[in-house]
Order: structure tokens, then sequence, then C-alpha cells
């Protein structure tokens, strides 16, 4: 394993013109020495493969194939956005980056720990912000750290593979019930090649203080990333877990598409908060959705900044009394770009609550879209939903559009949607420049002050790096 | 000294089908370090023209004319390098910036007018100080400029603005607007110790001789139709209260 770096670094090493979304922030890449057996194309001998080779239960495999066939059978959705560019058969389905699990952070092969410097990994922990690190290096875990006392309390935190291994009865019970085999095609085809992912359970009155984290990142050239992510929360618990991506720039498409299943049992609390930025060639194609139980609250806080095209709606289903769902949102588009995101909330119990905000930004010809549903199932009487989206336009050739569903079965209900599109307006632009700040330097405060509601609810290191974001994009957004 | 020199301004603006309408139609104007010029003049007669022009708002257009700051073409200068150079402007309608505290608000301009981040401990005592002698409730600090703000409250934070950010010029467009009796005074001299302290040239706009008692001017400009129409010492503007500026209007 060699430790060269690849052109793009040097190309970013260059001249600063560091042009926002055009340039990858993170855009190196270690070595391809992982990737480069890992065959192209879907089939049933790759899935079998795939299983064979992680050593998995027969139901697992027979789950596996049957999804295959699913993802076949299925259509392409027609809505949201154009996802003619992805060749299925021009993907890497699996690819192994190191043979065994690394258990510390020094046993971490070279290149591997270049990597994760540069994505601060080892500060983050140092200063005790994260409970232990899964970190997905491309299709495995390969490093992976749990706090004692969780482990003492009952918490599992470990990847999704070792999950299916050691806790096989667990898993198998939960595994698949929150999303269907053959809920969408993409739900299908992660269901058949799933690697990776994080599996979390909180047992019954186990609060962990501090956020759970996990990193990701492509690294292979037309590498599809199918990590899956199962969490349960036991009754009266609460987790935050924490899922932040960044990946290379490379020629051609790639692929995510994840899985992830939350269970929230009663009275407990389940937040998960991701900053999804992949680089500009990436589909990001996600299925996420909880079920909340009697008096639980699931939060979904999303952030979307890469990718070429992302559609991800984070669904609740509330099927307890008084349960709570919330979403919030921030999108951004760039040149090429369409982030097709929203959320839905499914009320199928009495006094249920949902939430959603969304804030969006278009600019350099993006497009930002929001799509959400708001169903209230007969009998969910006094329910009640709020939704509010705000959509940003930083110039005059991007686009937002709103597309609110709403399918109401019951009366007695209290619904509020409200949505604005807004322009940074020249007005504002001067104030904040006749006070001295540069162009970029204004756009990107006036910016970061429209998303505030949500980022204040980032995890401190989270919201420290989007502003960071938004500065570079709006280096390229002016001028 | 350093001088902030106006000759023979022409400004025009878009109108809404197509054309351009000339609103400044030759201003001359000169105004030293540590002086008060007051300018005042009939609604609509290019006030607040003349001073977004001198800060470079982008809706405003200089077909003739001159602007310099000691010498340097401010014309030429963006928004942000005429602040920079040390112009100001205390805003008639302040805007609001939705999600931007105050607090980051004023260091980033701090920082953007210095050139370098202004050191943490002394900052912090000097916006506290600031903010009391405004009699501001520090609870300001934390909130998004100007949102939810009262008339008057934002003319205080503007004038916050003045008094940390340090200008050479100052151009106050009607910062007595809307004040009550008690925050004329105390604007009023947050207005005068900045003059005490760092001296910069002023140049404000009213309608009201009230502010003229306590902010005390060397100057006074009448301004009708886009131009100085006269120009006196302070009983000038006594005797603008008693006549009114009929007798430019039907002069011009
Ligand atoms: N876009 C525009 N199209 C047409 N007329 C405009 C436009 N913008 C400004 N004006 C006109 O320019 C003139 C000067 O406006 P300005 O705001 O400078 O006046 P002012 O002296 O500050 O008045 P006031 O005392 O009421 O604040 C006004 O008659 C105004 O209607
Ligand atoms: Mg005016």
């Amino acid at each position: 394993m060699t430790d060269t770096v690849s052109d793009t670094t040097q190309e970013l090493a260059g001249p600063p013109e560091l042009e926002g979304l055009g340039k990858y922030r993170y855009g190196w890449a270690d070595s391809d020495t992982a990737g480069s057996s890992a065959r192209r194309g879907l089939s049933e001998e790759v899935v079998r493969d795939i299983s064979a080779k992680k050593s998995e239960p027969g139901w697992m495999l027979q789950l596996r194939l049957k999804a295959l066939k699913l993802f076949a059978r299925k259509p392409m959705p027609n809505w949201g956005s154009d996802l003619t560019g992805i060749d299925f058969d021009n993907i890497k389905y699996f690819v192994r980056s190191t043979e065994k699990q690394a258990t510390s952070w020094d046993e971490l092969p070279a290149d591997i720990k270049n990597t994760y410097d540069r994505l601060g990994i080892p500060e983050a922990e140092k200063q005790r912000l994260i409970a232990g690190v899964a970190a997905q290096y491309e299709s495995e875990v390969v490093y992976h750290q749990i706090r004692e006392d969780l482990e003492e309390k009952g918490v599992i935190f470990v990847d999704t593979d070792t999950g299916l291994r050691e806790h096989e009865e667990l898993f198998k019970e939960y595994f698949g019930t929150v999303i269907p085999v053959g809920d969408n095609k993409f739900a299908s085809l992660n269901t058949a090649v799933w690697s990776g992912g994080s599996f979390i359970y909180v047992p019954p009155g186990v609060h962990v203080d501090i956020p759970l984290q996990a990193y990701f990142r492509i690294n292979t050239e037309n590498m599809g990333q199918f990590e899956r992510t199962l969490i349960i929360a036991d009754e009266g618990s609460y987790v935050h877990y924490v899922e932040g991506c960044t990946a290379p720039i490379y020629q051609s498409d790639s692929l995510h598409s994840a899985v992830v299943e939350i269970v929230v049992k009663k009275n407990a609390r389940v937040r998960y908060t991701t900053i999804q930025n992949w680089s500009n060639n990436v589909y990001n194609l996600v299925t996420k959705r909880a079920t909340a139980a009697e008096g639980a609250t699931m939060e979904w806080i999303d952030g979307n900044i890469g990718s070429k095209v992302t559609m991800k709606y984070p669904a609740v289903y509330l099927m307890g009394e008084h349960a709570k769902g919330e979403t919030l949102s921030i999108a951004m588009a760039g040149e090429g770009q369409h982030q097709d995101a929203g959320a839905k909330m499914v009320h199928a119990a009495p006094h249920t609550a949902s939430s959603i905000v969304s804030k969006s930004i278009a600019r350099g010809g993006g497009r930002t879209s929001y799509r959400g549903l708001i169903q209230v199932l007969e009998g969910a009487h006094h329910s009640a939903s709020t939704v509010r989206c705000d959509a940003l336009l930083v110039d005059t050739i991007s686009r937002s559009d709103t597309y609110p569903y709403n399918d109401i079965r019951e009366d007695d209900v209290v619904m509020g949607h409200e949505a604005t599109v807004s322009k940074v307006s020249d007005d504002q632009l001067f104030y904040l420049m006749s006070r001295g700040m540069a162009e970029d330097e204004a756009m990107a405060m006036i910016v970061r002050g429209f998303i505030e509601p949500v980022a204040r609810e980032l995890p401190m290191e989270y919201a420290l790096e989007l502003n960071r974001l938004i500065e570079l994009q709006m280096e390229g957004a002016v001028g | 000294m350093p001088t902030l020199e106006i000759r023979d301004l022409h400004v025009t603006v878009d109108e809404a089908d197509g054309g351009t309408k000339e609103i400044l139609r030759g201003v001359d104007l000169t105004i030293g370090s540590g002086e008060v010029h007051a300018v005042m003049g009939p609604n609509g007669s290019g006030k607040s023209t003349l001073a977004y022009s001198i800060a470079g708002h982008p809706k405003y257009t200089v077909t003739g004319g001159s602007i310099t700051l000691d010498g340097e073409d401010v014309l030429a200068m963006s928004v942000d390098e005429r602040a920079r150079a040390g112009l100001f402007l205390a805003m008639q309608y302040p805007v609001e910036v939705p999600g931007v505290t105050v607090s980051n608000f004023l260091r980033t301009a701090k920082t953007a007018i210095d050139g370098e981040a202004p050191k943490l401990r002394t900052w912090v005592k000097d916006v506290k100080q600031a903010m009391d002698d405004l009699k501001m409730d520090p609870t300001f600090a934390e909130r998004n400029v100007n949102e939810h703000f009262s008339g008057g409250e934002k003319k205080r934070h503007e004038i916050l603005q003045m008094e940390l950010l340090k200008p050479k010029f100052a151009v106050l467009d009607e910062t007595d607007s809307g004040l009550d009796v008690d925050a004329l005074k105390i604007v009023s001299e947050g207005v005068n110790r900045s003059l005490a302290s760092t001296g910069p040239g002023v140049l404000l706009i009213t309608h009201y001789t009230r502010i003229l008692r306590y902010i005390k001017p060397q100057f006074v400009h009448v301004f009708v139709d886009g131009r100085v129409a006269e120009q006196g010492g302070p009983e000038l503007a006594d005797s603008l209260e008693e006549t009114g500026y009929d007798r430019f209007l039907t002069r011009a």
C-alpha cells in the first residue's frame, strides 16, 4: 500500500480558486488499492459472494436474494430528480478496504489514518465530544471504539455487520421491519447489497448523554456505498446519533443508497443528525424512516450540502398516542446540483404531533425542492402538524420549488403550513458591505443567518464545519 | 486634515418604467474631520440619495462629478472598500438581518474594518460600555440585527456601530427621526462622544433643529431639488424653522 496522493490534491493545493461547490474541500483520494479487486455490476453471484464473504446466516442471504429480485422488478421513481445518469452495471457493489477490523487508532493503515486526520476525527475525539467513532471506510467499518461506561450500561454501538454476527436475535427481530425489503427500488437495492453502517441498541431507561458519531466516505471510483443503519431505542431511553459524510471528487458518477431504520419505543427519544457533503457527482438516494411508539419522540436533523442529486425524505410513523416527530432540514444546491429533500409524517394515533422546518438555499443555477407528505389516518384525532419551508435564492438563475402533499382522513386536527421564497436583497447586502464586509463575506453571513434556526440544533463542531462550507461556497457565488 | 469632498455630483435612479430620473443635480460639499455639517431640506429633495451615493448603494448611478476622501477617488471603490477607507452611514431605515446576532455582526464588522480581529477582552468591554452609554439593554447583543427592533432602537444601534467602528466620516441620515426626547439626548451624546474621541467629520441630515441643540453644527446646508441651495452657520437652521423652504422652492 503506497501513500501516493491523487492529482486532485495537487489541483487543490494550486491557486486558491476554490470556487465553492465546483471544487471539493476534502477533495483528495487515497491510493485505490482496496477497490481494484471489486467487480462492477450486479448479479445473484455478486450478492451471494457478499453474503459468503461476511459468513452471514442463511436467512440474511435469502433476504438479500429476495431484495435483488424486487430491485429488478421495481420501477425507477419517475418523480423528483433526473436519475438517468445512474449506470447500475458500472458500479462496484462491494469493496473491502482492510481484511480485518482495526480495534484502535494505531492499528489503522497509514493511508486511512491520513484520511481521517484530515477529517479531524482525532481532534473531535480529544475534545471528548464523541462517545465512540465508527468510521466507515469504503464498505466496512475499520475503526471502532466505544466508551466503556456505555458498554457497562448495555448500549450496543457496533457496525452493522458486527451487529448481525454478535446480536443476531435482536437484529433479526427488527431488521427490515421499519423499511420492508420491497419498500422502494433503492431500499431493495440496499437490502440486496448492504454493507457497513451502524447498529445501535439502547436499553430501557438509558440516556446516552453524548452524541454517537460515525464518519463515512466513498473512496473508490464508481463505488456505490450501501450502508445500513438500525437503531433501537428501548423504552424511556435517549440517544443522539450523528452521521457526517465527505467524499473526494471523481470523474464518473457514484451512487450512495443507504437505508436507516429506527425503532423508538414507548417514551424514548432519538435524534439523528446528518450532514451530507458528498462530492458533486454522487447520486444520494437514501431511505430513512422511524417508528415512534406512545409518548416517543423522533427528531431528524438533516443537512444536504453536497451530491449531484439528493432524494431524501426522512419519515416518522407516529404509531402511539402522544408520539412526536420532528424534521429540521437544510439543503444547499449550487451549479449542477438538485436537492430534492423533505419529510414525511404519518399520524397513525391520536394526539400525535409533527413539525417540519425546511431551509433551502439555491445558487449558481442549482435547484432545491421541498417535498413533504403529511398523512393523518382515520382515528388519529387531536393530531397537530406544522410545516414551515423557506427557500433563499442567492441569484436569479437558481430555482426552488415546493411540493407539499396532505392526506388528512380525520376532522379533528390542527394543520399549519407556511412557505416562503426570498432573494438575498440588495439592501441587506449593502448594509453589511457598508460595514466593511466583502460581498462574499456579507453573502455568507446572510446565508448563515437564514439557516441559523436549524444550524443551532447541530452539535458545535458540525455547526462550525457548516459555516466554513457556506463561506467556501459563497466565494464562488459572487463577483 | 482629512477631507471629504463632493464636487458637482450628479446621480440618477432607474425608474420602474425603464427610464432614468436625475435626483442629484450638481451637489458641492466639503467636510473636514471634526466638523459637523447639518443638511436640511424638504421631503424628496435627495438627501438620502446623497447619503447612499456617498456609501455606494448600487441603486444609485453617479453620472457626473466626484467624491474624494483625502484625494482618493471614492467613486472607484466598492461599498466595503469605502467602509474600510473610513466612511460610515447611519441609515434612515436600517435593514433586518435574520439569524445574525448583534454581537456577531459587530465583531465581524470591526474585524473587516480594522483588517484584524479585535482583542477579545477589550472588545467585549468596549461593546458593553458603548451599549451601556446608549442605554441599550445587554440582551440586544444576542438579538438578531434590527429584527423586531423599534424605530428608536434601530437608531441607537446605528450610533452604537458608529462609536465602535470609529469612522473618519459619518453620514447620519435622519438619526433623530422617531426618537423620543430622552432617546434624542442619549443618541446625540453618543455622536458627541465620537466627535470628542476620534473626531470624525459628520454630515447630519435632519428635519428638525431640536437635534442641533445637542449636536452643534458649524455649517448648515439647505438642500432643495437635488442640490445645495444655500449654506450658512447655525443661525440658518433657526431661520428655516420660521420661514420653511418656500423661498428656496420659488427661486428654483
Ligand atoms: N427608483 C426610483 N424611481 C423614481 N423615483 C425615485 C426612485 N428612488 C428614489 N426616487 C425619488 O428620489 C427623490 C429623492 O429621494 P430621497 O430619499 O433622496 O429624498 P429625501 O430628501 O431623503 O427625503 P426624506 O426627507 O423624505 O427622507 C424622491 O422624490 C424619490 O421619490
Ligand atoms: Mg431621506
